[in-house]
């Protein structure tokens, strides 16, 4: 695995407002300019320089990105597929449903799973915030949200907290405790403030900082115990839909995508977005890393997915069907990376080989979108929410097959 | 008067159906005369509708259309008449494809959903307001309710309404009885889907508005940047090695022993894996092996691992790793306590647990520490993580610590449930210990480390003669 690109932070305090921040590094014909993204986002919107005109830029730039695709080009030789021909073929792969949540009154817009493999917090569009024990299917928290379409959630790394946030602009964090009348709506913080709805939010590394990404085109990065906001990314130009963190050692990248059908990779310390793909025909609604951290995968509204290298830096595979016309609204990867799953606006999930690009199997069972998919966090099994108010965890079937009814669910086996 | 709501902030469009232009080809595929459907003529009372397909015929187009499996044409079909292409003769409410004899038709282009323009609610207002009047006052409990709430709302548009509703009416009656009831058939299937009755979902339900409008011309522009592209087969062959050697860790291909906790219902695979262990196994040493990252994320290794550099003499390494690690994940308000911690405990000349820096890269730190920031430890953290991925980690492999937990290792056996053993399982599900108490007992550990940790002071031992040889 190729160490990542280290990109030199300076620090230090800016040229046009003098604060202490990280700096980027700009060049401004051949000199050298040492501004805090925030003071480059300013300089950048103030218009056109002596000389320029908007048609002229617009000309300029069209060239550039035709060259940046004929450099792509050149570097572009075999396709994914013919280099997996090598890789074994897989199984028949027969996904059961082991497990059906259902207690939300209606659609399930998001979930996460805690690094304990079994539990699962999920949001809904009523407002209501559910932490499950999916492995007992009990209920062990909620949280009714004071505002609807609760987009985003996340389960902290420690298991001791949850992020939510939709409509309300905000992402707010909820202590759990161990007893079980407890309100927790009394413990609540409000860390986040954007200028439009949240549409995703995650943890990083510790409980202490939240990255959200909000219908405002921007993203950004807060401290949970003051609020504050430590960095924020602009470069959208339409919602960010969806956001996640790299899972590399180095950790200091994510990628966000957005209704602008743009997946751009950014840096945390410094604010940059140092990478961009632009592919998409559609709005991108799901974007998530390849487990090595050296590639992600999105799902768009043009009902293809489709697998960019980091450093390639190019599209490396697509993943669509004739068959398959309804835009995909959410992906995972499997522990080793070799199965895609994708959820759909027709109430599907297919599985994808992610080498060979073919698809593996199509699941039925939802009666409405699929909102969100994740596998867990030891890749054991893997949950999809729909808009159908239900959740539903699956695994292989071979094997073991029996019912057994239980008071009011059913248990599938 | 104009109402101004306090809520814009520019979210007026609805999402991109890029979904509606694939289906729409389609759908035209689907009624050539000559390649398509199969259509014909059905009685209805005394009326006769033209252009009438049931719902087997329509599966089995589209399976030898698409080639796919029948179960996967029936949810695509049901799609198409969800989304109102095809709509149901009889059971008009339930919009869904039996693949049987029941009827539909073709929903004429005009009726089709388009992503220029929503469904108005004027254009369900005189719908609404038609019906009314030929149904002399006897609407569906849901329209009664939608039709309430227009009358409340549009007011003042009323009588524009009512007329347009009137000549509308009279214009009908002109017409011949079977247009008539065609069109009827249609405009009505037309407002099932756009608005549902309740208790249905509709399949134009797309979620919240979006900042862009889809119909807008698109406008390029982009930032130039350096690319530093790599040859891309060795790229992809990095995929195909990195499935090859993961291929065993994966549960979806490789059936995990003793076995997966959600087929079974017993979590004794969780219980192997955990962090506090005393032998792990078999499968986590391989995967321990892969590379030095997957050492440490995984606790167990990590474990491991401290206790191969306790025994070289170099656990500051980690701790330092830790520690920043702390730090720049960690709250802002303990940043300054935090480096100053890290300042004394490790960077300081003389320095209890003293890392082992190049000189540069300690000037450097040093003095960012000055004014202390989240990222100022990044060069130093690199440098030491860099040193113990490439030196001690390969020495770690070939120690007599991680052989011995090689051959030491359990290779658990594979569950064999019978079926009445199974449902016990399901019964007596584990609940598992809640993750606040396993993070407040790591936190303990933590701190007893710490304080195991802390440099020994002679002074203070030998004041409370601990020292004390008599």
């Amino acid at each position: 695995m190729c160490d990542q690109t280290f990109l030199a932070i300076t620090f230090g305090p800016c040229d046009s407002c003098s604060e202490n921040r990280p700096l980027m590094n700009l060049y401004i014909k051949t000199e050298p300019i040492n501004y805090c993204s925030l003071c480059m986002e300013i300089m950048a919107c103030q218009g056109l320089a002596s000389g320029e005109t908007l048609k002229s830029l617009k000309a300029e730039s069209e060239t550039l990105r035709k060259k940046l695709e004929e450099e792509r080009k050149k570097l572009h030789d075999v396709e994914l597929e013919k280099v997996a021909e090598k890789a074994e073929a897989l199984g028949e792969l027969n996904m059961k449903t082991r497990r059906t949540l259902k207690g939300h009154g209606n659609k399930v817009l998001c979930m996460d799973w805690c690094k304990d493999k079994r539990r699962i917090v999920s949001s809904s569009q009523d407002g209501k915030v559910i932490v499950w024990d999916a492995f007992t299917t009990n209920k062990e928290h909620a949280v009714t949200m004071p505002t609807t379409w609760v987009m985003a959630c996340a389960y902290a790394p420690s298991g001791c907290a949850i992020a939510c946030g939709g409509l309300d602009n905000k992402c707010s964090v909820y202590p759990l405790s161990l007893d079980k009348d407890e309100n927790l709506a009394a413990k609540k913080k409000s860390v986040a403030m954007h200028t439009n709805y949240l549409s995703g939010c995650t943890f990083t590394n510790s409980d202490m900082q939240i990255l959200t990404s909000s219908g405002d085109g921007t993203s950004a990065l807060w401290d949970v115990e003051s609020g504050q906001l430590l960095q924020s990314f602009h470069g959208h130009s339409a919602d960010v839909l969806t956001l996640d963190l790299a899972p590399s050692e180095t950790g200091n990248t994510f990628v966000s995508g957005g209704s602008d059908k743009k997946a751009n990779v950014w840096d945390l310390r410094s604010g940059q977005n140092v990478q961009s793909f632009d592919t998409h025909d559609s709005d991108i609604n799901c974007v998530k890393y390849y487990p090595s951290g050296d590639a992600f995968a999105s799902a768009s509204d043009d009902s293809t997915c489709r697998l960019f290298d980091l450093r390639a830096d190019r599209e490396v595979s697509i993943y669509s069907k004739d068959s398959i016309m309804f835009g995909a609204a959410s992906v995972d990867f499997s522990l080793s990376g070799r199965l895609l799953f994708a959820g759909y606006n027709d109430y599907t999930i297919n599985v994808w080989d992610v080498l060979k690009g073919t698809r593996v199997a199509i699941l039925f069972g939802h009666e409405n979108r699929v909102s969100s998919l994740r596998v867990s966090p030891d890749g054991t099994a893997f949950c999809s929410g729909s808009w159908d108010n239900t959740l539903r965890v699956r695994q292989e079937g071979r094997g073991v097959g029996r019912e057994l009814k239980q008071g009011g669910t059913t248990l599938y086996g | 008067m104009t109402i101004r709501t306090l809520r814009d902030y520019g979210q007026h469009y609805r999402p991109r159906m890029a979904c509606l232009k694939n289906v729409e080809v389609f759908v035209v595929e689907m009624q050539d005369p000559k390649s398509g459907v199969k259509g014909a003529d059905q009685k209805l009372n005394v009326t006769i509708i033209p252009h009438v397909i049931n719902g087997q015929d329509v599966l089995a187009w589209i399976v030898t259309k698409m080639k796919v499996t029948t179960e996967e044409a029936q949810a695509f079909g049901t799609m198409l008449v969800a989304y109102g292409y095809i709509y149901p003769l009889q059971n008009h409410r339930k919009l869904v494809l039996v693949p049987d004899s029941t009827l539909y038709r073709f929903q004429t282009p005009y009726f089709w959903p388009v992503q220029k323009w929503p469904a108005e609610d004027i254009d369900y207002a005189i719908y609404l307001a038609r019906r009314n009047i030929r149904k002399k006052g006897m609407l569906e409990p849901y329209e009664q309710q939608h039709y309430d709430n227009l009358h409340k709302w549009m007011n003042p548009k009323w009588d524009f309404i009512v007329m347009q509703a009137t000549e509308q009416y009279k214009a009908n009656k002109e017409r011949k009885k079977p247009d008539r009831v065609v069109l009827d058939c249609q405009e009505r299937a037309y407002w099932i889907v756009h608005r549902p009755p309740r208790r249905t979902h509709s399949a134009m339900d797309y979620g919240l508005d979006r900042l862009i409008d889809p119909n807008a011309e698109e406008v390029t522009g982009d930032i130039t940047r350096e690319i530093h592209s790599v040859y891309v087969p060795s790229v992809l062959l990095s995929f195909v090695k990195f499935v090859t050697t993961h291929h065993n860790h994966d549960p979806f291909l490789t059936t995990p022993v003793p076995s997966n906790p959600w087929i079974t219902d017993s979590d004794e695979f969780w219980q192997l894996n955990s962090r506090s262990v005393d032998i792990p196994t078999k499968l986590s040493v391989e995967r321990w092996v892969l590379s030095f990252w997957e050492l440490i994320s995984d606790p167990r290794g990590r474990v491991d691992f401290k206790l191969f550099l306790k025994k070289e003499h170099s656990a500051e390494n980690m701790a330092f790793y830790e520690a920043a690690e702390e730090m720049r994940w960690g709250a802002a308000s303990a940043i300054p306590e935090k480096s100053q911690f890290i300042f004394n405990t490790f960077l300081k000349p003389g320095a209890p647990r003293w890392i082992n820096i190049d000189g540069r890269t300690m000037g450097l730190t040093v003095k960012g520490l000055v004014v202390p920031h989240r990222y100022v430890l990044d060069a130093a953290q690199t440098h030491i993580f860099l040193l113990m991925k490439k030196d001690t980690f390969y020495r770690y492999l070939k120690s007599p610590v991680h052989k011995d937990m090689q051959k030491r290792a359990l290779v658990p056996a594979p569950h064999v449930f019978t079926d009445a053993q199974l449902e016990a399982n399901v019964r007596n599900r584990n609940p598992g210990i809640s993750p606040i108490l396993q993070w407040q007992q790591e936190e303990e550990e933590k701190a007893a480390a710490a304080v195991a940790a802390r440099p020994i002071d002679v002074k203070a031992m030998v004041a409370t003669n601990k020292l004390d040889r008599k």
